[in-house]
């Protein structure tokens, strides 16, 4: 696998984690598995679920801006390591065949200040293009137009060019998929333009969940989230994430860690943000979550502020997600294999 | 929120068939067209009736808040109803029609309205306020509350934006029950807590124009602002939804308490206030729990205070639960009156005997319902014509 040294990479990957088993770049790699469910994959007895982190110190300009290129290369690093594949093409490929429809869930919430980066979104087009997947058969999307277009990204709907709107451009269905405390009406994107669901959240500091990274990023594929934000948002973000609906399209996450935010999340506060130069890809989004609230933490901690216990804002969901009832991925340290890339 | 009985006794009289609920919206809504509120309004840009509700930045609907406090870092503490959401800059409350657009509570729902009707007030149902008579009945999008069994889930848990709506401001709906010879303005369907700005606004436009207003809301709502924006009622209706905190928790995703303190604080306002408890099988249905309401009801507001029992029918995440059984509410209704209230009815059976009015003194029939509509009413000067027993309510306009 073709990886790019830096010497702060390692450096920044020790700092950020303690307790996770850290492997050598490219170590414990192995093959994206498609339609297969996430539980499925990381469930198996003794295997660990990899967190590829991937870093680029380098990442931006002088002008302090994301370079274009830099994190197209920061992103092939990344789905080689995941995949196991010598070359990003292929493990495009594993993800999604020709024919298929893909959805970009982003999260745009927090304006350009914080939302999922364009240039991120750009990349993953490029290689599922180059994969085979048609660009009319991609669609990046989240909850509202509006907010996608302050986020910095174009709409777009019909013709041959990649797809880009808002549930609010065609509405949710009209019937309720339930699963335990949750019951909502689920975005007509994910339903009906939506085989293959890659999750591009944002790593963030949440004020009433902890955090918000892959599984609560899902609030944005229903009607009523509002409704799931008592007590920390759980059990909600776990039940949300065992509908079957999004269970069986979703594939991938790769949390946008370029910008993140430690506090004062999820809106945009920029004295609380850090150039984090990272992706976190997985396909377990419990591992890939405890491991984003980890890095949060450690950021936290260099700043001198609380834990998120001591703030009584834990995201509890992670564990309950891990739990036995929802079994969507894992949050124990010992079973989360970090990957360098 | 409401109960949703009104969605759904409307729609099983006027269709003489249970209509389901979309169906009915979107009766409601032509029908509203139908008695001139598309004509009288200006829908939302780009938006034919039956479209969606404009985007979420339509600023005729947006109106900054009455009832919340600001906070440090741009976050706002709601002071609407007892949930106290603190809610960060760009976004909602639990209610979803509430917003903090940097650090200004704004509501989204102000003249909003998703649903209007011309409906009888005993579908409310209240049945000690001008009985026969009919009332311009509107709501916006959103709910403070999740019950599992809304009637009306489509509207009281959706985002504004998600749903069809007109402009409605308040001097037009004033217009149209002028229009439409309704002596009174109810704000019902979702629940009203969330739009108390509009709701404050529509009554004092009503007052104005000799039009009354009612509520029917499942008072949960801090005490100033109930005491603000239900002060300006004519008469109220709560749904009193069990008399259990873990079914408030549970079922409702609220708390009893405050809706206890509601209770009391509308009386202590000299409010006519009417009670619905809606019954489901297995979840609220005891014995203990019936006579507990009961001594409650007696001991804290007294034995006039009408009390309405209704039959469930399965919707929304309680379709699994049967509609509940006839001799259940009968054995309610039983329970209620031994304890003394002078009042108890039984409500969703077309044709029980139970919905009729009696005097408690001579026991003799004072106001016949058949379905909605008051077919028979006796009531003179607040009195029984027979024993000349005090009857209490709101009787004549």
């Amino acid at each position: 696998m073709k990886t790019v040294r830096n010497g702060s990479r390692r450096d920044f990957l020790r700092q950020s984690f303690a307790g996770a088993a850290l492997l050598c770049a490219g170590g414990g790699a192995g093959a994206l598995a498609g339609a297969e469910p996430v539980a499925a994959k990381s469930g198996a007895a003794g295997a660990k679920s990899r967190v590829v982190v991937a870093h680029d110190e380098l990442l931006r300009g002088a002008d302090s801006k994301v370079d274009s290129g830099r994190i197209q290369a920061l992103l092939d690093r990344a789905m080689q390591a995941i995949s196991g594949r010598e070359h990003p093409v292929e493990a495009w490929k594993a993800l999604a065949s020709p024919g298929e429809t893909v959805g970009l869930k982003v999260n745009t919430l927090g304006g350009r200040g914080i939302s999922t980066n364009v240039l991120l979104v750009a990349a993953i087009c490029e290689r599922l293009h180059q994969a085979g997947v048609r660009p009319s058969d991609i669609t990046v999307w989240d909850r509202d137009s509006s907010e996608l277009e302050r986020a910095g990204f174009h709409l777009a709907m019909g013709g041959e060019r990649v797809q880009c709107y808002g549930t609010d451009r065609v509405g949710y269905e009209e019937n309720l998929a339930a699963w335990g405390n949750v019951g909502s009406r689920l975005s007509k994107i994910l339903t009906q333009r939506t085989s293959v669901l890659i999750n591009v959240p944002v790593l963030k500091d949440h004020d009433g969940a902890g955090v918000t990274i892959a599984l609560k990023n899902m609030y944005g594929v229903i009607h009523n989230p509002n409704k799931y934000h008592p007590d920390g948002c759980n059990p909600y973000v776990a039940d949300l994430n065992m509908l079957p609906e999004i269970r069986t399209r979703m594939r991938l996450t790769i949390c946008d860690a370029t910008t993140a935010i430690y506090q004062g999340g999820p809106g945009y506060k920029p004295e609380h943000c850090w150039n984090a130069n990272s992706l976190l890809v997985s396909q377990d989004p419990v591992a890939l979550d405890h491991t984003g609230w980890q890095m949060i933490e450690h950021k936290r901690a260099d700043k001198g502020l609380k834990t998120l216990e001591a703030e009584m804002r834990a995201p509890r969901y992670i564990a309950t997600a891990a739990d036995g009832e929802h079994k969507l991925g894992t949050n124990d340290p010992k079973r989360i294999a970090i990957v360098e890339a | 929120m409401l109960c949703g009985l009104e969605v759904q006794e409307i729609a099983r009289n006027q269709a003489g068939n249970p209509l389901d609920r979309r169906s009915f919206l979107k009766c409601a809504l032509a029908s509203g067209a139908a008695i001139g509120i598309s004509g009288a309004a200006q829908p939302a840009a780009g938006m034919g009736s039956g479209a969606a509700s404009g985007t979420q930045d339509d600023a005729r609907f947006i109106v900054e808040a009455k009832f919340y406090q600001k906070l440090a870092e741009r976050k706002i503490k709601c002071k609407l109803c007892p949930r106290e959401c603190t809610v960060g800059d760009k976004e909602r409350g639990y209610c979803g029609v509430r917003e903090n657009r940097g650090g200004v509570y704004y509501t989204l729902v102000h003249s909003r309205v998703c649903a209007a009707h011309v409906d009888p007030v005993e579908k409310k149902p209240l049945f000690h306020y001008l009985p026969g008579s009919i009332a311009f009945s509107l709501a916006t999008a959103g709910c403070n509350v999740n019950c599992k069994f809304c009637q009306n889930w489509d509207i009281s848990q959706s985002r504004p934006e998600q749903i069809p709506a007109e402009y409605l401001p308040p001097q037009r709906v004033a217009e149209i029950a002028k229009q439409y010879n309704c002596p009174t303005i109810a704000y019902t369907y979702s629940e009203p807590v969330i739009f108390s700005e509009f709701l404050m606004d529509a009554a004092d436009a009503g007052h104005a124009a000799g039009i009354r207003s009612i509520v029917v809301s499942n008072g949960y709502m801090q005490e100033e602002a109930l005491k603000t924006a239900y002060g300006k009622m004519d008469a109220v209706k709560i749904d009193l939804k069990s008399f259990s905190e873990s079914y408030y928790r549970q079922v409702v995703t609220g708390q009893l308490k405050p809706v206890l303190n509601s209770l009391v604080t509308l009386r202590k306002m000299n409010k006519w206030t009417e009670i619905v408890y809606l019954v489901l099988p297995t979840l609220n249905d005891s014995d203990e729990e019936f006579r507990e309401l009961a001594q409650w009801v007696k001991a804290n507001l007294g034995p006039d205070v009408p009390l309405h029992f209704t039959q469930f029918h399965p919707e929304y995440l309680l379709k699994n639960l049967p509609i509940t059984p006839v001799p259940t509410l009968e054995r309610a209704k039983a329970i209620a009156d031994a304890e003394g209230l002078h009042y108890v009815y039984i409500g969703n059976v077309p044709g029980h005997p139970a919905q009729n009015t009696y005097c408690p003194k001579c026991r003799k029939m004072l106001v016949e319902r058949v379905g909605f509509t008051a077919s028979q009413m006796l009531i003179r000067k607040n009195c029984c014509p027979f024993c000349q027993h005090p009857i209490p309510g709101i009787w004549h306009v």
